[in-house]
């Protein structure tokens, strides 16, 4: 495997342009050899790449989602073309592995990018439309003296439904998403409509079964949001109810009928009144800046940002360092062939490193619990030390836990890095009268340095966003209750991130992704400067 | 730190056989003889100082690390074995042993264990393979054509991937839910869906671990196949990929530990304990406060730790070499 350097760079050496008749003895060769039993799998392959296409593109069309449409269809030509054109060979390798890094890597990340400029999260996550119905739907107050509408409860699709007998007789169909149209094939039961062509009745049991979702069905009376809906307590006499706000589609307000407060939309995302109360919830819009703004001076969000910032940078290097100089110097003391059971210490000493770290993590938490934990109440007899719950222990303590994790890894490293290192280097120096700690210090540690170095990069952007460790082991905590979002001592930045975006109360995915293109900037500011420095690129030829 | 003691006698022999000593580490195993060859110049009367100096207190490093090594896995199988343990039970070691817990982690309708176990070893399994095939097509192209973008390709994928996918969970999510309400099949809280995000990581660090490894494979291996006739589909099938099967385990260990180890996308997108993987179900388990089943957490850890540390030490040489490789590079 060290043979990988000068093969690297013969291999990397672009061969001679072949000739014409080169191309075509490859090309002709190439053909003769694919075999027809190739071809046909081959085929059979696109044949079902094209098929999912196909259902996709009616699915998306159904939907009239333009935008993905066009990239499916796009895409799909592209990999037939690809695929059933006789050159294109670097292409047919790489097209699969480049559709999945283009959607979940690429396309996600300037999706993150466009949702820090919005305020999207709890409150701020439908267009306007779906604000409006939302809202009037959730301020249903029944009309006194409405007539009652005799209902059956019925599905089609998983999707449950009212049929709804008008004082009229005549009958008609809604459901939560659909206003109320008259339906056709009804069967009677008396004055009472019981069930209706496409739709599933159900029975009274499924209906006890599953009141949770009956009463929660309101049935809009009509397209106008204003003209209410109707709702059923018990599953067989449905009422009108008429939301409390009503909706001004020219001046784009609601007005509180109770009150008369007047909320209007303010380019905010949701109407507000004068006095800047809001109606929740609103809808998504581009905030702009705003997200990035209010991450740095807002002082309650500063705050964090701040000490969150510098934990993180404190984490990651202390992390590296110890976890290099701990395995640098187990190397040493290994890297010596009197030494009788070395492979054996060996193996034991890398346990940590095979073991998911998520289950080690768990596990030293259940030992520095401050109450019942094995370190307190055995190794310190009954000690009550906060490991985890005192701002500053739990950061030691997520060290040395990190410490554990890491050292393994970079034992084995050195190990190897160690043993590639010339011994006529030792040996001249030696000879020259250096003592041992002087060859060590002045030769084979800066040499070490070099071959290791662009491991160390790498181990400090995995600490950087090391979640593992911090979540499993104190969950960020102990938790700062003057910031408005749940954040605490020892969070780092993506561990910020993920709280912010899914934990609590409300969700704010606008500031995440605000976060997240913060630590971006960070991380690609950081790689530059080391890759400038350790030059690793030069071996891209 | 007093790091090298100058050997008395043959030095250059002595480190001249440490380096055949890694070489059999990592590369021919079955060869290695015993722990080290062992050339001593000259007879002398055993010297406990000189003993200590020179080899003994390394032995007590060695002790004290496995100590602090083992301490943590020597707790949680300990608790693992008490039939009925709270964290506080669990201090005293092996005090009581049984298999209760096990059965209790198992058999308990709270907890899908066995789902999640399931689940784990299926997503883990399927990403492996996806990731070692995609990034083999990718790093056969790297390695053995030129073309237009070749050089643009290869930063772009060193590039890309500085920005972890953990990064752009929330626009993993968004979009996750999105393909959800159009294809249920492959949305939110799939399984399929969750392979899909992380094969999008497929062209990675690892396509760059594989290419450097194709590099060393000769390409007059390939021409001969040529001129012998055989198309390029079957001199990657048929050739190379059984060349390069040493990366390809190193590669399918490392993204299948990182899978089960992965948290932050599997618990957003799984939604159904039902659904969840080991890290996601664990950790929320004991994350709950009602939860006081110490040993029966513990039973759990262990089955779902066995797997992968089973793997990893019967794939240590290969997983040795790959890191060192990478170390030398």
């Amino acid at each position: 495997m060290s043979t990988t350097i000068e093969d690297g760079t013969r291999q990397d050496a672009p061969p001679p342009k072949p000739s014409r008749r080169q191309r075509q003895a490859a090309a002709i060769a190439d053909a003769a050899s694919g075999g027809m039993k190739v071809f046909f799998v081959k085929l059979i392959a696109l044949a079902i790449v094209d098929a999912l296409a196909v259902y996709a593109i009616f699915v998306l069309i159904a939907h009239a989602q333009w935008v993905p449409m066009v990239v499916v269809v796009a895409v799909t030509a592209v990999v037939n073309w690809i695929y059933f054109s006789r050159k294109k060979l670097p292409a047919k390798y790489l097209t699969p592995g480049v559709i999945f890094l283009a959607v979940f890597q690429v396309f996600v990340l300037l999706y993150t990018g466009y949702i820090a400029f919005t305020n999207y999260g709890t409150g701020h996550n439908g267009s306007k439309e779906q604000a409006v119905s939302s809202l009037m739907a959730s301020s249903l107050e029944r009309v006194e003296d409405s007539p009652t509408y005799p209902v059956t409860v019925v599905e089609q699709g998983g999707q449950l439904g009212l049929l709804v007998t008008d004082p009229d007789g005549d009958a008609s169909i809604g459901t939560n998403d659909r206003p109320l149209e008259p339906v056709s094939g009804v069967e009677f039961e008396g004055d009472k409509a019981v069930a209706a062509d496409g739709w599933t009745t159900l029975q009274f049991a499924d209906v006890l079964a599953r009141t949770d979702e009956v009463t929660a069905l309101a049935v809009p009376f009509s397209d106008d949001p204003n003209d209410g809906a109707i709702r059923t307590p018990d599953g067989s006499s449905g009422y009108l109810y008429v939301s409390t706000l009503e909706y001004d589609e020219a001046a784009g307000t609601m007005t509180d009928l109770e009150t008369g407060t007047v909320y209007a939309d303010t380019g905010v995302g949701a109407f507000t009144a004068e006095d800047g109360e809001q109606l929740l919830p609103g809808w998504q819009i581009t905030v702009g800046f705003d997200n990035f703004v209010r991450a740095v001076t807002d002082a309650r969000l500063a705050g964090p940002l701040v000490y969150v910032t510098l934990w993180t940078f404190a984490f990651a290097l202390i992390s590296v360092a110890s976890t290099f100089f701990l395995g640098l110097f187990l190397a040493i003391v290994f890297n010596d062939l009197r030494m009788r059971g070395r492979k054996i210490y060996r193996v034991l000493m890398i346990l940590p490193y095979a073991i998911p770290s998520f289950l080690s993590a768990l596990v030293w938490a259940g030992m520095m619990n401050q109450s019942f934990g094995f370190i307190n109440q055995v190794l310190l007899g009954g000690a009550s030390v906060p490991w985890l719950t005192d701002p500053l222990l739990a950061k030691v303590s997520i060290l040395i836990v990190n410490l554990w994790l890491g050292f393994p890894y970079m034992f084995l490293v050195c190990m190897g890095a160690l043993q590639s290192i010339p011994d006529e280097l030792q040996e001249a120096a030696t000879v020259d009268g250096a003592k041992p700690w002087a060859v060590f210090r002045l030769i084979k540690l800066p040499l070490l340095l070099v071959t290791v170095a662009p491991l160390l990069i790498a181990s400090f952007a995995f600490n950087f966003n090391n979640f593992n460790t911090i979540y499993m082991l104190t969950d960020g905590g102990p938790r700062d209750s003057n910031a408005p979002i749940p954040v605490g001592f020892t969070d780092i930045l993506i561990t910020m991130v993920y709280k912010v975006a899914f934990t609590g109360q409300t969700r704010d995915y606008g500031l995440a992704s605000a976060y997240s293109i913060i630590i971006f900037i960070v991380v690609a500011i950081i790689s530059i400067i080391a890759f400038r420095r350790t030059k690793s690129l030069e071996e891209l030829n | 730190m007093a790091a090298q003691h100058p050997v008395p006698g043959s030095q250059s022999g002595l480190l001249a056989g440490e380096v055949d000593e890694f070489a059999d580490d990592s590369t021919r195993a079955s060869v290695a003889v015993g722990d080290a060859p062992r050339r001593i110049p000259t007879k002398r009367p055993f010297n406990f100082g000189r003993w200590f100096r020179q080899t003994g207190w390394r032995h007590i490093v060695g002790v004290v690390m496995v100590v602090f090594s083992l301490f943590p896995i020597v707790f949680v199988v300990s608790s693992s074995l008490n039939p009925h343990g709270t964290l506080t039970g669990s201090n005293a070691l092996f005090s009581q042993i049984g298999l209760d817990s096990y059965v209790r982690i198992l058999s308990d309708p709270q907890i899908p264990f066995a789902r999640w176990f399931a689940n784990t070893l299926i997503i883990a399994g399927v990403t492996a393979l996806g990731t070692v095939f995609l990034g083999a097509l990718a790093a056969y192209s790297f390695s053995r054509m030129r073309f237009t973008g070749r050089r643009f390709g290869l930063i772009t994928i060193v590039i890309v991937q500085m920005f972890p996918q953990l990064l752009a969970v929330v626009a993993i999510f968004l979009l996750m839910s999105t393909i959800g309400d159009l294809f249920p099949a492959i949305g939110l809280n799939t399984h399929i869906g969750l392979i899909m995000v992380y094969l999008g990581g497929a062209l990675g660090v690892n396509t760059y671990l594989m290419y450097g490894f194709f590099n060393t494979v000769p390409a007059s291996i390939d021409e001969a196949a040529k001129i012998d006739g055989a198309g390029h589909a079957r001199i990657f099938f048929t050739i190379i990929l059984r060349l390069v099967a040493p990366i390809l385990a190193v590669v399918a260990l490392l993204s299948f530990i990182s899978s089960v180890n992965e948290f932050v996308v599997a618990s957003v997108l799984l939604i159904d304990t039902e659904n969840q993987t080991l890290a996601v179900g664990l950790t929320k388990l004991v994350s709950n406060p009602r939860y006081a089943d110490w040993s029966a957490f513990s039973a759990g850890a262990v089955m779902s730790a066995a797997p992968v540390v089973a793997l990893f030490l019967f794939l240590q040489k290969y997983i040795v070499g790959g890191l060192t490789a990478g170390a030398v590079k």
